[in-house]
């Protein structure tokens, strides 16, 4: 049985405690040990993004970080992305133009274009497109998703809402 | 009705909240006390006899309840159901126990289950497991797996030809009318089409969670389904249990596409180990698992003929449909030729003469059945390519070809050559609002430039019809009704109990949208619930785009139900004869006197509290349909592609892609775009990138993401949509399916603008770089 290692990890602003193997994912440690089953699981190559979060406030693949490398890291997931009861712009942007089906793709899609809109707030329809190939979509099409986002920066560029514990 | 009317409006969707904020609670969101994993251990090669299996160092793993094998399952467990057995497969060809016992047969094919504390420890477990497999020849190609001398999956047999159907018995009576339109100076086209096996990929993989209360003998079930009421009642029969035992929930579902439409050895092999170790137990499929595991979709080989008159009108179509149905029979395998594509092989067209045949036969490959269209798209496709071909032949253009071959309008209902009855259609004003809006003749006139300078450019046009919405009496083994149970409580609040099982389709808003339309009353007072067989009366899910024209149908004909009644406890309020008694915006009043009235909520508490209600009237307020359709409904359009194709590197790109579509009347206009768009992106993946690829030996090379390459967002352009609508009296919501639309009518328009661009008579897909160039460079 390999030895545990102590991890301490910050979740959306708010601080763990944990013993893990060192083989355990992140997004296992978020979903199973911190039951934020918000982050998905879609493939096991990194290829789908389901499982992106922000890690130091940067989007990752979580299925492709280990829990004991975001020791003593701020990591924010779909539950942190805005204080409870409201809504990121990015979220109202899914909503009001059916950026979304089964769901399940949403919550990465949503935290790859937090960071898409971060590096680049007024995005053309083709630098969406490319900056969200990394999150695959089997139920839209991607049509509305761009329009989500494209939504989402508009309302961004009139005030922006800042996520719990988003780091730097 | 002064409410903004409900019913077609683009409203937001009541779903997405729980979504956008992962607060949605999908399979592997579940957590039970002392609930245990499995992992199944899966057979890695594509064809092979098991000589031993060996799960000593396995059980004996720290962590590790149990381990099963074939010896343990199947003697308790009854088989992988098959709806419609045909040929062999009767004789039991193709039937399968949960776990393969002599002989694996596909890469996949699982062979024992692990049950251990953690996942982890279940694949470690896995891991352990000593098999003593010896490989055998795979028969991988389908028509070489139809030779003598091709390796057989199931040796009693003799064959892996399950069935041989060709209707009528002979070809004499085509092959007159072929011989005739030739000698008046007509025209034969043929060719053979490849539509190749594809991988559904939803992106939330199967699972299941199964708990079995030993004390009440009763086992909860919740899996990622798109059928509960019917997987409920497959699974009891399966595991020995009454089905009023057996509770099937299914939660969130992250996308099915039809590849959740089954039941699979997985759901029955939790089952039972909760079964048998009194707890609940956790399975959840992993992407390679998937890819190889859950079904695969299409996988036929097409021969299709037409001939046409020199003027272009199609005189007979023959199709001959191959079909690899993988290495056994799941739940709809074996029909998908014979319920599926032969009924609609002439498509959108007026064709006096068909003649059908097919092979199904068995290969060492993953079971394929239902995929988004599922058959239908294999026949859209045969009859689109055929349209092109006589256009081709003719040097016409092939909108006219089209145009002058659609049924017409005053044909409706119109019994095809295959005797399939179409409800309504306008396919020429479908054709003509797609043209309008392509600019075709400008499009076309940007090709012959371009092509002027070198360029590479094809304009593909496809205008299909499909059958959905299913079904009718006979359609299939078991009634395809819907139902719905509308139940208004003391606080006026509406339930809407739905069978349908959306996952992705938008019900619990367009059912709210029937229902507050009906009664003019808000939709934030009304809740749709589905995915639970306790509380839902017997249902049949949701595929085969039949969730709005069926399970629609149901919700609204419980409405007028509960309308009556409700308008019978008003009049008593209003003391008025219930004829008199009007409903709108919400309020029964008296015709003619509007001032005096009685609210919806008002009705409901009435009815609820009982005690000033009208002696003579049963207390409480609920309604229930089962709804079942007389026929099916056939949506339709025409979508228009333009393809730009690179000559040095065969990189092809969708410059326009134009979608004119008609569902009939459109409960919500902003999920039947999402339909289609999503839709289109499956067809067009298919047509582009993607293809599920085995080597010779049986070894699936595209069990990961990495290399069955998927729609990703950089890769489609954002396609132009219109529609037109025509409603179906086959319904009293005027409205046909839409899901599978999409897909079905742009897998051809994609082909046909290749053909074009390269000015050839077929291409195979996908259309690869590496393939096109090849094409290119050869010609």
């Amino acid at each position: 049985m390999t030895m545990k290692r102590e991890i301490t990890v910050t979740v959306n602003g708010k601080q763990h405690h944990s013993s893990v193997e060192p083989r355990l994912l992140l997004v296992h440690y978020l979903r199973d040990v911190l039951d934020l089953t918000g982050t998905h699981i879609g493939c096991d190559t990194s290829q789908c993004g389901a499982c992106t979060v922000l890690l130091n406030g940067e989007s990752v693949k979580s299925c492709t970080v280990l829990a004991v490398q975001a020791d003593g890291c701020e990591v924010t997931t779909i539950e942190g992305l805005a204080p409870e009861g409201s809504l990121h712009p990015i979220q109202e942007g899914f909503w009001e133009k059916h950026g979304l089906q089964c769901g399940f793709c949403t919550p990465g899609m949503i935290m790859a274009s937090y960071q898409l809109l971060k590096d680049n707030p007024n995005p053309t329809e083709k630098e969406i497109r490319k900056g969200l190939e990394g999150n695959i979509c089997r139920c839209t099409g991607y049509q509305n998703i761009v329009r989500a986002v494209q939504h989402a920066a508009e309302q961004m560029r009139t005030g922006a809402a800042e996520p719990v514990g988003a780091g730097e | 009705m002064g409410i903004a009317a409900m019913l077609g409006s683009p409203i937001k969707r009541r779903e997405d909240p729980r979504l956008i904020t992962g607060q949605a609670t999908y399979v592997d969101d579940i957590k039970l006390y002392g609930m245990l994993h499995l992992a199944v251990l899966r057979s890695p090669y594509g064809h092979a006899r098991i000589n031993s299996v060996n799960v000593d160092a396995a059980r004996n793993l720290p962590g590790v309840v149990a381990v099963y094998t074939a010896e343990d399952v199947n003697s308790v467990v009854g088989k992988v159901a098959v709806a419609v057995p045909v040929g062999k497969i009767a004789e039991g060809m193709g039937v399968r126990s949960p776990l393969a016992q002599d002989k694996v047969r596909f890469f996949g094919d699982p062979v024992a289950v692990v049950i251990a504390d953690d996942r982890y420890t279940a694949r470690d477990a896995r891991d352990l497991i000593e098999v003593d497999y010896e490989p055998l020849p795979a028969a991988i190609d389908v028509e070489k797996a139809m030779q003598p001398d091709a390796p057989l999956l199931y040796e009693e047999f003799g064959t892996n030809v399950a069935l041989s159907l060709s209707l009528p018995d002979t070809t004499e009576e085509i092959d007159k009318v072929f011989e005739q339109t030739k000698a008046d100076g007509g025209v034969v086209v043929k060719t053979r089409i490849v539509n190749q096996r594809l991988a559904p990929v939803a992106m939330e993989t199967r699972g299941v969670v199964a708990d079995f209360n030993k004390g009440s003998q009763k086992l909860t079930l919740w899996s990622s389904s798109q059928i509960p009421h019917i997987l409920r009642n497959v699974l009891a029969a399966t595991v020995g249990l009454p089905t009023h035992q057996v509770h099937v929930i299914v939660p969130e579902v992250g996308g099915g596409f039809g590849s959740k439409l089954n039941i699979y050895p997985e759901e029955l092999l939790t089952a039972f180990a909760s079964m048998k170790l009194g707890r609940p137990i956790k399975w959840i499929e992993d992407r390679s698992e998937n890819m190889a595991a859950t079904i695969h979709g299409r996988d036929q080989v097409d021969y299709i003929e037409a001939a046409a008159t020199k003027d272009g009108k199609v005189t007979g179509v023959k199709l001959h449909a191959v079909s690899d149905m993988g290495s056994y029979s799941q739940l709809f395998t074996d029909v998908m030729v014979l319920a599926f594509t032969f009924p609609v092989v002439c498509g959108a067209y007026d064709i006096p003469a068909v003649h059908r045949s097919t092979d199904l036969v068995f290969t060492n490959k993953t079971p394929t059945d239902a995929y988004r269209g599922a058959g239908r798209p294999e026949a859209t496709f045969a009859i689109e390519r055929a349209m092109d071909l006589v256009a081709r032949e003719l040097g016409k253009d092939p909108a006219e070809v089209r145009r002058i071959n659609f049924i017409q309008p005053d044909q409706f209902p119109y019994k095809s050559s295959t005797g399939t009855v179409y409800d309504s259609g306008n396919y020429e004003a479908a054709l003509d609002k797609a043209l309008a809006l392509a600019d075709y003749k400008s499009l076309r006139a940007e090709q012959a430039q371009k092509r002027a300078e070198g360029k590479l450019v094809g304009i593909g046009i496809s205008s299909y019809i499909e059958v959905c919405g299913i079904g009718p009496k006979g359609f299939a083994p078991v009634g395809l009704f819907e139902s719905a149970r509308l139940r208004v409580d003391v606080g006026g609040n509406v339930t809407v109990y739905t069978g349908s099982s959306p996952h992705g389709q938008g019900e619990e808003t367009t059912f709210a949208q029937i229902v507050a339309e009906e009664f003019g009353i808000p939709i934030e007072s009304i809740v749709v619930l589905h995915g639970d067989t306790e509380a839902i009366p017997e249902g049949r899910g949701t595929y085969g785009s039949r969730t709005t024209p069926v399970g629609g149908s149901a919700v609204f004909t419980a409405a007028q139900k509960l309308k009556e009644k409700m308008k019978l406890i008003a009049s008593h309020m209003l003391e008025a004869s219930p004829s008199d008694v009007t409903l709108e915006d919400g309020k029964f009043s008296v015709a003619g006197s509007p001032q005096k009235s009685v609210t919806f909520a008002e009705v409901a508490a009435t009815a609820n509290l009982s005690n000033t209600l009208h002696p003579g009237i049963e207390p409480g307020l609920e309604a229930t349909s089962f709804w079942e359709p007389e026929a099916n409904v056939f949506p339709f359009g025409t979508h228009i592609c333009v393809v730009e194709v690179d000559k040095e590197t065969g990189e092809a790109q969708i410059t326009r892609y134009i979608a004119v579509d008609d569902c009939g009347r459109q409960l919500n206009p902003m999920l039947v775009q999402g339909q289609i768009h999503g839709g289109i992106a499956q067809g067009v993946g298919q047509a582009m990138i993607e293809g599920v690829v085995y080597g010779e030996d049986g070894q699936l090379l595209t069990a990961t993401l990495m290399d069955y390459a998927m729609p990703i967002a950089s890769e489609l352009p954002s396609f132009e949509l219109d529609h037109t609508v025509t409603p179906t009296p086959v319904n009293p919501l005027g409205a046909k399916g839409v899901g599978e639309a999409g897909t079905i009518g742009s897998t051809p328009a994609v082909a046909n603008a290749m053909a074009d661009a390269l000015g050839v008579a077929h291409v195979d897909m996908p259309y690869k770089p590496e393939n096109l160039w090849k094409v290119i460079h050869q010609s």
